[in-house]
């Protein structure tokens, strides 16, 4: 079946994260000069261009900064889902990731929970980094 | 000549069960809206040399422009100001804070504010379907409930942060619904009690529908122009004594901290040290109210009650009629009405509650008021202080 939810409009900012999802990799930046990490075009230092943030590998653990469980969904393509999940991240390197923690329990979830990303493959061309509760 | 600005006129559309009379279009209430509040002042469109506006009416992008649609519309001749700044429903206060300083340097003269809305009528709004462009592209695939679910986590944040609770927030809900009950053009009036709120139906956690904002037509309008001007005009002047306005982030996973709103912080302490006034001088707050965690957040913001202190100012229906401090006293967008952008509601209500024309919710000797709007996902606001008193 199709997929029918709403898919990113890629562009030459965000490709690296969704290339990097396709390989099951979790791609954030870092700005050289300042360590800083952060996800889409966030310098985190003013005087900071493109040639001096890079692309990497984060590890993919973290912990939730905040969340919200929808009870309503946003959308028709996500009907089936409710009660379903979204929350900001906050990684071991210090960016912040809006995502999906995928759980039987959103009731039991709280602020400061230990999460690690895993990778859904909802089509050819889409890989989304979603999280689930550790331990 | 001190050029000093002031608000001479205001109106708002009216409304019935959340949808203005059939007939009316986007631009014509527009329109009723300029000429009430000119005639309320006893100007005319003749005597209007500047505009702005804010809505999401239209073709997207660039087509619609704004106020040049509307200069068209309204027949103003040649005006000296023109301002489509559409950063959200704070939008309209940004244009005061704008038209302030156009007017006070001499740029133009009596100035429109407008908005107009149909978004119930045409049944245009839901929680999903925006774009997954730039910093939305996660979360509208990761399914967030926008805008209800950005504020959510705001309050989640909150509740960690400051131990606020959905009672908290339902205090909130409570005490804006009482001031509605008083308010004849409030969509809806009937009492409502925490345990409502609390066992309404949840939406995105922690919020429950009575923590939102409803869903209606409507607009308003609002006359600024000199304190020259004003003496011949039919209204006092409130005086427009300070503004301020900011913006952090567009999507609410780079909102810095999620407890504290610090646009509301940046913008409210510009407005009052150009005002010279103080939070402690407030007489009354009208704080825009998409959901009641917005109304938390920007109490702290805006100095009325410390940082996390916010769940003791709100205890016990502190901000209802009656109670020790009038917060939202025409109902908010939460009980009066929520056409989209709710901004130019906040000092519509203000300049009313000023002249002393407001009836059964009138609060006795209001003399400072401050009025902030927010827009989008807690991303932009702006300030506006105002006054009967220029010193």
């Amino acid at each position: 079946m199709a997929y029918e939810k709403p898919v990113p409009t890629i562009d030459a900012e965000s490709a690296h994260y969704w290339n990097g999802a396709k390989e099951q990799k979790l791609m954030i930046q870092r700005c050289k000069k300042t360590g800083k990490c952060f996800l889409y075009s966030r310098r985190l230092a003013p005087d900071v261009d493109d040639s001096q943030v890079e692309w990497f590998q984060a590890s993919g653990k973290g912990e939730i900064y905040s969340y919200t469980v929808a009870r309503r969904p946003a959308g028709p393509a996500f009907k089936a889902d409710v009660p379903y999940v979204i929350a900001s991240i906050t990684l071991e390197e210090g960016a912040r990731i809006l995502t999906n923690v995928v759980t039987d329990d959103p009731d039991s979830l709280k602020i400061g929970q230990k999460v690690e990303v895993f990778f859904d493959k909802v089509s050819d061309d889409l890989t989304i980094p979603k999280f689930k509760v550790v331990g | 000549m001190s050029r000093q600005p002031c608000i001479v006129g205001v109106a708002d559309v009216p409304i019935e069960g959340g949808k203005v009379r059939p007939g009316t279009t986007v631009l014509s209430m527009q329109r009723d809206a300029a000429h009430e509040a000119l005639a309320q002042a006893g100007l005319t469109l003749k005597d209007v040399d500047g505009l702005a506006v804010a809505g999401m009416w239209g073709m997207p992008g660039p087509g619609a422009m704004m106020p040049v649609l509307l200069t068209e519309y309204l027949g103003i001749e040649f005006p000296k100001w023109l301002d489509g700044t559409n950063v959200g429903g704070s939008a309209f206060v940004l244009h005061a804070g704008h038209a302030y300083e156009m007017i006070k340097a001499g740029v133009c003269d009596t100035v429109l504010i407008l908005y107009g809305s149909m978004q119930r009528t045409d049944a245009s709004r839901s929680l999903g379907g925006r774009p997954a462009l730039f910093s939305n592209q996660f979360d509208m695939v990761a399914g967030l409930p926008t805008p209800v679910g950005a504020y959510s986590m705001a309050a989640h944040r909150h509740f960690h942060e400051y131990g606020s609770s959905p009672e908290t927030l339902a205090e909130i809900a409570v005490s804006t619904r009482a001031w509605a009950a008083l308010n004849p053009a409030a969509t809806y009036r009937d009492p409502i009690t925490i345990d409502d709120v609390l066992n309404s139906t949840p939406i995105t956690d922690p919020l429950h529908l009575l923590d939102c904002c409803l869903v209606t037509d409507g607009g308003g309008c609002v006359v600024m122009t000199t304190e020259e001007r004003a003496k011949d005009l039919k209204t006092k002047p409130v005086y427009v004594l300070g503004h301020g306005e900011s913006a952090t982030h567009s999507n609410i996973n780079y909102m810095p901290d999620m407890a504290r709103l610090e646009v509301a912080e940046r913008s409210s302490a510009a407005a009052y040290r150009m005002a010279g006034r103080s939070a402690k001088d407030m007489d009354l707050a009208m704080i825009y109210d998409s959901f009641t965690i917005t109304v938390l957040l920007t109490l702290e913001a805006l100095g009325l009650c410390g940082r996390g202190e916010g769940k003791d100012f709100v205890k016990g229906q502190r901000t209802a009629p009656g109670g020790e401090f009038p917060l939202n006293t025409n109902g908010g967008g939460l009980s009066y009405c929520h056409p989209g952008m709710y901004g130019i509601f906040t000092m519509i209500e203000a300049a009313r509650q000023l002249w002393g024309i407001c009836g059964d919710r009138q609060v006795n000797n209001v003399k400072n008021a401050i009025c902030h709007g927010t827009g989008g996902v807690l991303s932009s606001g702006g300030t506006v202080i105002l006054s009967t008193e220029k010193d």
